[in-house]
């Protein structure tokens, strides 16, 4: 369907779209091919601890990977974190974004409130939570103190990755509002007026109507916080616990910098990398399904 | 019409509020810490404002944390600006022309090129940063503006949008273009850099606050403390080892690397919100 596009054609074209796509190609080819091409390599060669030598060891990186149970821990790990830091995230904003689309006063003024931590970057909304938390210091420490409730994130690893859901889930309300908003805002007024008149009750409508009709954006919004809770979280778990008490909040993301950094094991952390791809590919391909089967809709 | 009255118009009101109140509480606080002394903050922080607020704002930015090093945050807040509008203006430049050759040309290679881009499209820069890193250490790029920038202008997103957008630009604007003798530099420069106008700014503006924010890149790419950013300089702060950390300065610097993004969320609302929506459906 493209190519029946009227478009510029034949050799009298040819030099321009090369020098409009190039710097666009050099910089993929370096900053991506080649590296994700090293990851995969590095992933299938056991390197000594000078970087001297590299001998092939074929998927023993990943066999030590899988049955290292440090590593299992981590993805068990992730996993628990993705999934209450989504829950938290996506229920507070799917009310806050429901209440707001049936105000008529001050709506506007409550979206710029909840967009605000939209611009506030992971690490800086990890170092305010990390503030109001700090044990000897923090705001809310104190009065769970007062309760008679003892909070030292420092020392107690359940308490560490709590400090980490509830600042992820904060930083990520904005964009979870504003999808959720406009994907109320595009079903038709119509649909749950009839409802409505019909007897439906507020949950019914909720339940039966706005819901279903919001599952593109959910879907959509679902495979978006994946990517976050994954990746761009590594600067809370950094700026504020750095993988401890004892390796109790080391992410997925996390380990993979820690080991190629710190511990410079790079056979161990390109297979982690290679891993990482491996999940993103996955998200990726929904993802595009998700476009296609919203074109149908 | 729907309408809520009286008490479930209340309730909703209620809720707003709470959500509002969760959202400014921590930022509330900081500003509050910001304005004592380092004294005061000893043993619990105080939850009304003191007198120090604008000579702590002042200190962090000509003198910084001493027990971190000491740089000006006003540098950090440079080198972040460099590096946000780098990556804003970068990935625009290269997107918006990538774009332009794959859906006005037709030549041998066309889909490759295609599918190379658009490879990249859900693949951050975290994935691969071991290797990524080694490159930017043989390209010399530690401690540079190219390496806090170039590396991560490397993402298709943009150019997806602009493909998309340039799809919908009506197919006779260009016919009657060629028509009127205008070749294909002609026909970008006069008609399709000014109809994509408001999609730019758009963009723009959520490229800017996702170059600002970066932390993972130029937590590896910079060693000196100059050349460093505000987003990921205050992790320094906050870690002293054997040190009482000084919150009423760290609060400051976190509130100050929050500012130009906040300022450009709320003062180009409609901008962004359009900008975030339409890059990513």
């Amino acid at each position: 369907m493209q190519d029946e596009r009227y478009a510029f054609r034949g050799k009298k074209h040819l030099i321009l779209p090369i020098l409009f796509l190039l710097p666009q190609l050099v910089i993929t080819v370096v900053f991506f091919f080649y590296p994700a091409g090293e990851a995969l390599l590095g992933s299938v060669y056991m390197e000594d601890s000078f970087g001297l030598s590299r001998e092939f060891v074929g998927l023993d990186n990943f066999v030590v990977l899988f049955s290292d149970p440090g590593y299992l821990e981590t993805l068990y790990l992730t996993f628990i974190f993705s999934i209450a830091t989504i829950t938290l995230t996506m229920g507070v904003s799917l009310l806050m974004a429901v209440v707001a689309d049936q105000v008529h006063t001050g709506g506007t003024l409550y979206k710029s409130m909840l967009i605000i931590p939209y611009a506030v970057a992971p690490p800086l909304a990890g170092v305010l939570w990390l503030f109001l938390f700090n044990p000897s210091v923090g705001v809310l420490s104190t009065f769970l103190d007062g309760l008679g409730y003892t909070w030292n994130h420092k020392l107690n690893g359940n308490q560490a990755l709590l400090l980490l859901i509830i600042s992820a889930s904060w930083k990520q309300i904005s964009y979870n509002f504003l999808f959720f908003l406009a994907g109320l805002q595009a079903i038709p007024r119509s649909l749950i007026e009839a409802a409505a008149i019909d007897g439906a009750s507020p949950w019914q409508r909720f339940r039966n109507i706005i819901f279903p009709l919001l599952s593109p954006t959910t879907f959509f919004l679902l495979v978006v916080n994946t990517i976050y809770t994954l990746f761009e979280t590594f600067g809370i778990v950094h700026a504020v616990t750095q993988g401890g008490p004892s390796r109790a909040t080391e992410t997925l993301i996390y380990k993979v910098f820690n080991d190629g950094f710190i511990g410079l094991d790079f056979g161990g952390s390109s297979a982690q990398s290679v891993v990482l791809m491996f999940i993103v590919m996955i998200l990726t391909f929904l993802q595009f399904r998700y476009i296609e089967r919203k074109v149908n809709y | 019409m729907v309408e809520k009255k009286g008490l479930g118009r209340a309730l909703s009101h209620a809720v707003l509020l709470f959500g509002a109140a969760i959202v400014l509480f921590p930022l509330y606080v900081a500003l509050v810490a910001t304005s004592h002394s380092y004294d005061v903050l000893i043993g619990s922080t105080p939850l009304w404002f003191g007198g120090e607020l604008i000579k702590n704002f002042t200190t962090v930015l000509t003198q910084g944390l001493k027990a971190a090093g000491g740089i000006p945050v006003w540098v950090m807040m440079s080198n972040s600006l460099i590096m946000a509008l780098g990556i804003a203006l970068g990935k625009i430049a290269i997107s918006i022309t990538a774009a332009y050759a794959i859906v006005y040309f037709r030549f041998p290679g066309r889909e490759l090129c295609f599918v190379l881009i658009f490879i990249t499209l859900m693949m951050p820069v975290e994935v691969r940063i071991v290797p990524t890193f080694q490159v930017a250490a043989n390209l010399n790029f530690i401690d540079s503006y190219a390496g806090l920038i170039l590396p991560l202008i490397a993402s298709a997103t943009a150019t997806f949008l602009y493909r998309q957008m340039f799809m919908t630009i009506p197919q006779e604007l260009l016919e009657a273009a060629r028509i009127d003798g205008a070749g294909p530099w002609r026909f970008f420069v006069d008609v399709v850099l000014p109809l994509s106008r408001t999609n730019t700014a758009a963009l723009f503006v959520v490229l800017f606050i996702y170059g600002w924010n970066q932390y993972l890149w130029p937590l590896l790419v910079t060693n000196q403390e100059s050349m460093y950013t505000v987003v990921m300089g205050i992790q320094r702060m906050v870690n002293i080892p054997d040190a009482v950390p000084e919150w009423n300065l760290i609060m400051a610097v976190a509130l100050l690397g929050m500012l130009p993004p906040l300022l450009v969320v709320l003062g180009m609302q409609k901008l962004f919100v359009r900008g975030l929506v339409e890059t990513e459906k």
